[in-house]
């Protein structure tokens, strides 16, 4: 398995996130996860304008095997939905750090308790390993 | 740890994603199902399917024992090689499980049965056997590769025996060929040409490698649904199990009502039925928009009820979600599904989807 990128946040639900200059995050999901699910085939995504808790269904992932949900990680505001998922949801398997994002969101308080640094995520992926 | 086939190895070095499947321990891709799915409608490709139960029937009372068991008639199968379908009812009429019989020579039959069922099926088999002159041998030690597609019969005949090379390319589908190590079958489980090959455990990885060198892909399992979804055929424990018949799972063709005083297992209660205009359609479904139908979704028919979705997925030929489901009885095309809380409209059509690369529905 290839190299976790370094400047994101994790989670145990397998979703990264992406802090932006601008103090947004953008959200998708790891590649463990994409790799999981196997090729995916739809993704049903919030509207923009949504007011989420952390731990809210923020979309849903569907592969040719089963329908999985991706819960916000944090709080906030849909700001932006990764609307080239809706006809190309394979981008999720091909590039899930870089085109298969999924969310950008305000965030009404980034709590990191929640999330990971790469090494922690690393931990956590090993310990999945038979 | 699970049971595993002698290609077990085989996939693991070619990469395959492995999971359990009924006790077994199988590989539901090699990286991408999507794409072998399209090497089975464009090309070939091939799936390890020994994990299935081969049963051997032979003695002077195998034919009528048969007859007795099977919803079908093996007594249609009068030439050797020709395969049947068939359901195994309980008395009730519900489904014990489905396979395919093949007719070997005078008494003589294979018959194949799911793996997830070995159990049941065996106990409830021999159990039916006791008041027949017949003996019922499982194979175990037979390995079964199916290699499905457009070119996967071109590709693998020149893998068979010098001497049976012409026999084999001249196979009629449904008619199986035994040579001195083979047992071939222009069968399959994907809407696709092909076969479906029986052969020597020890032999198995040996020939696997050789179906890969002539082009022959290696698929897992979750090709093999999608695929079969396409072209609607049944998948045992989805679309029908002990509570549902035949009747109300597209499989009225499969039971022989002729002659009609053969008292196979279930028949009376078959009967009982058989007229009732009352009972459950088993339908196609096309989602119109964007989304997946999935197995147990519930469908609402206006003016006529509710129905369930049996089987329900991606279909990657048409692009479009699909599935099979048993819904109420009417006249009516439309329908819909509760998708998550929303419903969503579908078309209601007559299965099969796919077959033979070919879309069966107009779009």
């Amino acid at each position: 398995m290839s190299e976790l990128p370094g400047e994101l946040l994790y989670t145990e639900e397998h979703e990264w996130l992406r802090q932006e200059e601008d103090g947004s995050v953008t959200i998708g999901i790891t590649d463990h996860a994409q790799a999981a699910l196997g090729d995916l085939v739809y993704v049903e995504l919030p509207e923009v304008g949504a007011e989420l808790d952390a731990g809210d269904e923020m979309a849903v992932v569907e592969s040719v095997k089963a329908a999985s949900d991706v819960y916000a990680p944090v709080g906030g505001t849909v700001l932006e939905v990764n609307s080239d998922l809706a006809d190309d949801p394979e981008k999720i398997n091909s590039d899930p750090y870089g085109d298969g994002w999924i969310v950008r969101m305000q965030p009404n308080d980034l709590d990191e308790s929640n999330t990971m640094d790469p090494d922690a995520y690393q931990e956590l992926l090993d310990s999945l390993e038979d | 740890m699970g049971k595993r086939t002698p290609l077990y190895q085989s996939h693991v070095d070619g990469g395959a994603k492995i999971v359990d499947f009924g006790g077994w321990d199988m590989p539901l891709h090699y990286g991408s199902q999507i794409e072998e799915h399209h090497a089975v409608r464009r090309k070939a490709g091939m799936f390890d399917v020994s994990h299935m139960t081969v049963v051997d029937v032979a003695g002077a009372d195998a034919q009528r024992f048969l007859q007795r068991l099977l919803a079908n008639d093996v007594a249609k199968l009068k030439t050797e090689g020709r395969a049947l379908y068939s359901c195994m009812l309980t008395p009730e009429g519900g489904v014990i499980d489905d396979l395919i019989a093949y007719y070997r020579g005078p008494q003589r039959y294979r018959v194949v049965v799911n793996a997830a069922t070995r159990d049941k099926d065996m106990a409830w088999i021999d159990r039916q056997a006791d008041a027949f002159d017949v003996a019922v041998d499982e194979r175990p030690q037979l390995a079964m590769i199916a290699m499905q597609g457009p070119e996967a019969r071109d590709l693998a005949v020149p893998l068979v025996g010098i001497e049976w090379r012409e026999a084999a390319r001249d196979l009629s589908p449904f008619c199986a060929l035994e040579t001195d190590t083979m047992f071939i079958a222009r069968t399959g489980y994907t809407g696709e040409d092909g076969w479906e090959i029986m052969l020597p455990g020890e032999a198995a990885a040996d020939f696997w490698r050789q179906c890969v060198d002539v082009g022959i892909r290696p698929c897992g399992l979750g090709a093999r649904d999608t695929l079969r979804l396409e072209a609607a055929m049944n998948l045992y424990g989805n679309d029908m199990d002990e509570s549902t018949s035949p009747l109300v799972s597209g499989l009225g063709w499969t039971v022989a009502w002729e002659p009609a005083d053969r008292d196979f297992i279930g028949r009376s209660a078959l009967e009982s039925v058989r007229g009732d205009s009352s009972k459950p359609r088993f339908v196609g479904l096309i989602l119109e928009g964007k989304g997946v139908l999935r197995n147990h979704q519930r469908v609402v028919v206006a003016g006529h009820g509710e129905g369930e979705i049996t089987s329900g997925g991606f279909s990657p030929t048409l692009e479009r979600s699909i599935a099979l489901a048993r819904v109420p009885a009417g006249d009516y095309d439309k329908a819909q599904v509760d998708i998550r809380g929303r419903l969503l409209d579908v078309r209601v059509v007559r299965p099969p989807f796919v077959r033979n690369g070919k879309s069966c529905i107009d779009l």
